[in-house]
């Protein structure tokens, strides 16, 4: 069981109330997309991904995008039971999606950027940490069920 | 993975923006690195003070950032031109390699946060590139 402090929780819970899905959502995927590119093999049917502009302008990766960040939101609801939460998705994962769980890191790497350029200085030292932990968990959670 | 012409021309740009503020960029760094990697706390056991914004470790996040911008100016051969600090890191201070790919995080996480607008998707992969290359040019003497 992971163990949340009240200052984790209370980050957490801010940070996805004021959450703009639809412009991070998009901003995230799009620069996992550019800044790793073999992230790209996921994305064969999404069309034209040939350089950073038309990444960046994909309404495929844009939807999909809100769709992944939505995706976080069980995890906002349900902080104590994030693993159970996530074990459908992980299988999902696993066995339909066939994503190598070392691309979640490099998601929610980009994610964390995304959301400091937003947030600025008030996504300081202890945010970070505490925004780190909630998504290392989903990022575990997520590969939990491979096999 | 190496780095494209364009790739230092996208760095060396960005570093003429940012490059002011690097004193501020390292410490804020640093700081961060210590706090949401304690781990890493564990090579700093002989300073007084830890704390984020403490003497020891703005003085430490200038130093690092210096060796940031010598980097690019020996963008071309990074190997050669860190051969002193990859000296350094491999025989004095021992610094497990797995430690850049942190501290080279919570640079970017800082650059976003103090320049969203320069550090584009485009400037982001540059710098990443450029981290990792980095990295490695300072570990090429541990073994």
């Amino acid at each position: 069981m992971v163990e949340w402090t009240d200052f984790e929780r209370a980050t957490i819970a801010d940070i996805f109330s004021k959450m703009e899905y639809e412009v991070i959502g998009p901003a995230a995927l799009s620069r996992c997309l550019v800044v790793y590119p073999w992230t790209q093999r996921y994305f064969g049917n999404f069309g034209n991904l040939y350089n950073a502009a038309a990444i960046i302008g994909n309404p495929m990766v844009a939807k999909h995008g809100t769709t992944i960040l939505h995706g976080l939101d069980r995890a906002v609801k349900n902080m104590d039971n994030i693993k159970s939460e996530y074990a459908e998705l992980s299988v999902l994962h696993s066995e339909k999606l066939h994503v190598d769980p070392d691309n979640f890191k490099l998601l929610s790497d980009c994610l964390t950027i995304v959301i400091s350029a937003k947030l600025g200085k008030e996504f300081n030292g202890e945010v970070q940490a505490a925004f780190q932990k909630f998504l290392a968990v989903v990022v575990n959670s997520l590969g939990r069920q491979y096999h | 993975m190496s780095l494209t012409a364009k790739d230092k021309d996208v760095v060396k740009a960005l570093w003429a923006k940012i490059s002011k503020s690097a004193d501020a960029i390292g410490a804020e760094a640093l700081s961060r690195m210590l706090s949401v990697y304690p781990q890493t706390k564990t090579y700093f056991s002989h300073w007084p003070d830890l704390s984020p914004g403490s003497a020891s470790v703005k003085a430490h996040g200038k130093r690092v950032m210096g060796g940031v911008a010598l980097g690019v100016s020996k963008i071309d051969d990074l190997t050669n031109g860190l051969l002193d600090l990859s000296e350094q890191h491999a025989f004095q201070l021992r610094v497990d390699p797995a430690n850049f790919k942190i501290l080279s995080h919570c640079i970017l996480v800082v650059i976003a946060t103090m320049f969203a607008k320069e550090f584009t998707p485009e400037a982001h992969v540059a710098l990443d590139k450029f981290l990792v290359a980095l990295s490695l040019a300072l570990a090429e003497k541990y073994r």
